[in-house]
């Protein structure tokens, strides 16, 4: 039941919302926001997505035999012998 | 405007960019990760060093950049073999290469471009619709989010399941789960971005929040399924 808060409407404080983000304006101090519970639920949630993405994915260790396979592909190449990856010779997604 | 004029407020989550991030603010990268506008010296040194034909020095910028090259590939195809694979070629790519950085930009930003790359040629082997790193930024127009005019019947006040959140990003269209793993996981800023992919700043910002909306929009329906169940 949002009606039109203040001079601008949701749709067009929508299509802002990716500069005034992005851009690092505090959007929570926008005239908009202050006023319209949609647009403010709306951010509210975009934010704690943000949030919960730091704590997404950790960073993790390749396996210590990854540099050794590099190793002997960059000498393979170096001697001429021209070895080509498992990606260039479209051997990827094998079966674990 | 560059990003790097981001006025140092609280830092928000949605745009808290790496700085603040080196401020304190706890996210995912190494310690050990160099900052873009600051190299290391003794990085510097390394990459000249492997420029040059030193195989000892290119085995020093593998262990300063293996961590984040595999776990973006890791991220971005979800199976541990194949992102060892392309961490692989990654690599390959960049001792085939590395003669021609110039030092336009980051050398973590260029080996990053270059990883990028070899992820988005394996998706398209797969047959994910990616041609090109300019289709990856253009999702089609019928995968973008709509935007939200309605009553806000559902937030997602409090704590997200990370595990829901983590299926979520894996199910977003490969150019929208980049730029937020980029931004909101890796913690890149939109200019760092921008050249990685080869876009305008304007064009990330743009994709990030579609990626945000199209989670967000995941995110209800998994909750409103829940609900039901």
């Amino acid at each position: 039941m949002m009606d039109r808060p203040g001079k601008m409407s949701c749709e067009e404080f929508q299509a802002q919302l990716p500069e005034l983000i992005g851009s690092g304006e505090n959007v929570s101090e926008h005239e908009h926001i202050k006023s319209c519970e949609l647009c403010r639920a709306l951010l509210a949630d975009l934010e704690t997505i943000a949030e919960a993405a730091r704590q997404l994915f950790p960073i993790v260790e390749p396996p210590d035999n990854l540099w050794e396979q590099i190793e002997s592909k960059i000498k393979s190449e170096g001697s001429g012998n021209g070895a080509r990856s498992r990606v260039e010779s479209g051997l990827t997604a094998r079966s674990e | 405007m560059s990003d790097s004029s981001v006025p140092t407020q609280l830092p928000s989550p949605i745009r808290a960019s790496r700085r603040e991030a080196e401020n304190g603010v706890q996210r995912n990268r190494p310690a050990a990760f160099t900052p873009v506008a600051s190299p290391d010296p003794s990085e510097v040194q390394v990459l000249a060093r492997a420029q040059a034909g030193d195989h000892h020095a290119f085995a020093q910028l593998y262990s300063l950049h293996k961590r984040r090259i595999y776990s973006l590939c890791l991220r971005m195809v979800g199976n541990i073999a194949e992102a060892e694979d392309l961490t692989q070629e990654a690599f390959l790519q960049l001792h085939r290469k590395i003669g021609t950085f110039r030092g336009d930009s980051a050398f973590s930003t260029w080996l990053h471009r270059l990883a990028i790359n070899v992820v988005l040629m394996q998706l398209r082997k797969k047959g994910l619709s990616l041609i090109s790193l300019d289709e990856a930024m253009e999702p089609a127009p019928e995968e973008g989010p709509g935007r939200s005019f309605g009553a806000p019947d559902l937030t997602l006040s409090g704590a997200i399941d990370r595990l829901a959140l983590e299926r979520a990003v894996a199910d977003l269209p490969a150019g929208y789960r980049l730029i937020f793993i980029l931004h909101d996981v890796e913690g890149f800023e939109h200019n760092e971005i921008a050249a990685m992919l080869d876009c305008s700043i304007g064009n990330s910002k743009s994709q990030l929040h579609k990626a945000r909306l199209k989670l967000r929009e995941a995110l209800r329906t998994n909750t409103r399924q829940e609900a039901r169940s």
